[in-house]
């Protein structure tokens, strides 16, 4: 076999290959019961994938369109990113209907006594013009199906961002921050159905996404000295420490003892649906670490072994969206086959080979189409195999 | 580095190892001690145990803490509890009264609290919750509140509480985030210190050590009984060991 098919167009090969890694982690923190999923980092410490998703969704985002916008103007790469977040709700809404179709199925399959209560996770199809039109306004979002509906409205919001952070990035991130302020002090939220409010509210999560595309737009160089500093590195590191012995304490009853409780009080509850600040602190250390031990031209990026992330992360959209329906797929066949760890393990596995091998494909697909010359690309990084948003 | 993973790895790998003569040994439905135990003590337990050998016990909840059919009420876990803990105790007067009624949420459950109190005046509540909230997908903000409202009346009435979570459904498990639910009613038990009768993970080390096979379908009334009485058993070692009761002092009826 020849070299791997990673399309390099000047871009940062790491970005790729970690949400590939966050994709797989996805994948595997969805499928229930999955002791495999004990691997993933959101067991050691207070962040976990959809932290590294956003900041690199937000990065390549501002990578691909920044420069669109910079040489075609603010209306076509406006209306690219409004297109893309188009594409992203068409994806959204295809989940939901593999949702219902497994819903209705363990409705009429499953009638065990013991779970009574459980089975009221039905009563929303009693009401089914109420429940699917506020799905389709993004309002009902079944379980695990948070993070498109997060995605799509931050590229919606995003082509005045983008614009301002080409003229004043430092004002359009002190921008992003006073809004995730103000949302801490004023509880804003968008609402939910039936009750209740976004899983990931926008308003707190749009600083991740911000600042990965203030990153992508010079903001990583001029950080530069910061985070080339011993001291940064020993203070993201000692922080990443306390996260995981913090996190041990969830797990082992018997450790919560020795966390005082002045601690507890301060960091308590970590909250994920709008983004705490000591999720936030710990992406960033996490990325402090990452930064400093994988260069950008570490030259393990463009061997086989880096391949399989690499080319997941570069089709995030279709994988992720796999993702979902693989482990979909992957609870059915624990239902009707076995749930024993052995299953559990191979689920896991053949799920990321089939995430893989799809990525694969779709690198194929992307090539063929581009050398059959029908289409010319008039757009040249926006929808490329290397340069997805 | 012993966690979960490594507790229930070895839960499910130590029997293929052993064989099937140390899985004859073990005794049925155990609850490895870590989900069990928890350094919270049960002070209105001890006093009304060991000064008026009387204990009344209220358990709170919702549809998890019954079973349907005529035989349903005495197979559901409180029933059981009180077996186990009449069986434990035998010198005391164990009454346990089961206050369960569908579709409540834990806001519907805390304007019961103060009503309850009056009523049965309990030394104990067991307070079962969360399902429905998570279901309904309920603020878990305004979860917590309510969960905080609940416990404060039980205190403030003279009462232990013992909260208990969810039970490890696992054909529904994709389609409920229990996460978030779960955790709240963690960080409230060691907000107020009492124990949390942590359901969702025992009921998962029985799914995963293959004790009850929890992915099954079909009307099966054995499983959801077996299931109850081992529930209700595991709830009398907690109450016993929080309670620091000696059920050897007990039964010599001093």
């Amino acid at each position: 076999m020849h070299a791997p098919a990673v399309t390099t167009t000047g871009r940062d090969l790491r970005l790729d290959l970690f949400r590939g890694i966050a994709l797989w982690l996805i994948f595997l923190d969805h499928i229930p019961s999955n002791l495999v999923a004990w691997a993933t980092i959101r067991n050691y410490g207070f962040s976990d994938a959809t932290e590294i998703f956003v900041f690199v969704s937000g990065y390549t985002a501002a990578f691909v369109y920044g420069k669109e916008m910079r040489e075609r103007g603010f209306i076509v790469a406006g209306a690219h990113i409004l297109r893309r977040a188009w594409q992203i709700y068409v994806a959204h809404v295809f989940l939901f209907a593999i949702y219902l179709a497994e819903i209705s199925y363990v409705a009429t399959s499953f009638e065990n006594p013991l779970y009574a209560e459980e089975m009221n996770i039905l009563d929303f199809l009693k009401q089914p013009d109420v429940t699917i039109i506020q799905a389709l306004l993004l309002k009902f979002k079944p379980a695990n199906m948070d993070v498109l509906p997060l995605y799509i409205i931050l590229l919606l919001l995003f082509p005045p961002i983008l614009w301002l952070l080409q003229l004043r990035s430092t004002l359009a991130l002190g921008a992003s921050v006073l809004l995730y302020v103000l949302t801490w002090e004023f509880n804003w939220n968008m609402p939910s159905y039936p009750s209740g409010h976004w899983y990931f509210n926008p308003f707190a999560w749009q600083l991740l996404f911000v600042f990965g595309a203030w990153c992508a737009l010079g903001g990583a160089q001029r950080l530069s000295r910061v985070l080339q500093s011993p001291l940064t590195l020993s203070l993201a590191a000692a922080y990443l420490l306390f996260a995981f012995v913090i996190s041990l304490t969830w797990y082992l009853p018997g450790m919560s003892q020795h966390v005082p409780r002045w601690l507890e009080e301060v960091i308590y509850p970590i909250d994920k649906a709008n983004l705490d600040v000591l999720r936030f602190a710990h992406f960033l250390a996490l990325a402090v670490v990452t930064v400093r031990f994988v260069p950008r031209e570490w030259p393990l990026l463009k061997s086989w072994w880096a391949w399989p992330p690499i080319v997941c992360g570069q089709h995030s959209l279709e994988i992720f969206c796999l993702g979902v329906f693989l482990s979909f797929a992957a609870h059915f066949a624990m239902m009707e086959v076995s749930g024993a760890f052995w299953m559990q393990a191979l689920v896991s596995a053949l799920g990321i080979v089939v995430m893989v091998a799809v990525a694969g494909l779709l690198t194929w697909y992307k090539r063929a189409e581009r050398s059959s010359g029908s289409r010319p690309r008039k757009t040249p990084d926006a929808d490329l195999a290397g340069g997805e948003a | 580095m012993k966690t979960p993973m490594a507790a229930r790895l070895a839960a499910v790998l130590l029997p293929l190892l052993s064989g099937p003569a140390l899985a004859e040994e073990r005794q049925p439905c155990e609850v490895p001690g870590y989900l069990l135990f928890a350094s919270n003590e049960l002070k209105h337990v001890a006093e009304a145990v060991a000064q008026h050998r009387r204990l009344t016990i209220a358990v709170v909840g919702t549809g998890s803490s019954m079973l349907a059919g005529p035989d349903g009420p005495p197979s559901a876990y409180p029933a059981r509890l009180e077996v186990a803990l009449r069986k434990r105790l035998p010198s005391v007067a164990v009454r346990v009264v089961p206050v369960v009624r569908r579709g409540m949420t834990a806001e519907n459950l805390a304007q019961g609290m103060a009503k309850l109190l009056v009523d049965e005046k309990p030394d104990l509540v067991i307070w079962q919750t969360g399902t429905l909230d998570a279901i309904r997908r309920i603020e878990p903000d305004d979860f917590r509140t309510a969960l905080e409202e609940g416990v404060e009346t039980l205190h403030g009435g003279g009462a232990d509480v013992i909260l208990m979570n969810m039970q490890y459904s696992p054909r529904t498990e994709t389609m409920v985030a229990l996460g978030p639910y779960a955790d709240t009613m963690r960080v409230v038990a060691q907000q107020y210190e009492i124990p949390l009768f942590d359901r969702l993970s025992i009921m998962r080390h029985w799914s995963d050590t293959g004790e009850f096979d929890l992915y099954a379908a079909g009307k099966d009334n054995v499983l959801a009984h077996r299931v109850h009485d081992c529930i209700g058993r595991a709830m009398a070692t907690m109450i016993i060991d929080a309670a620091h009761l000696r059920p050897s002092e007990l039964k010599a009826g001093q």
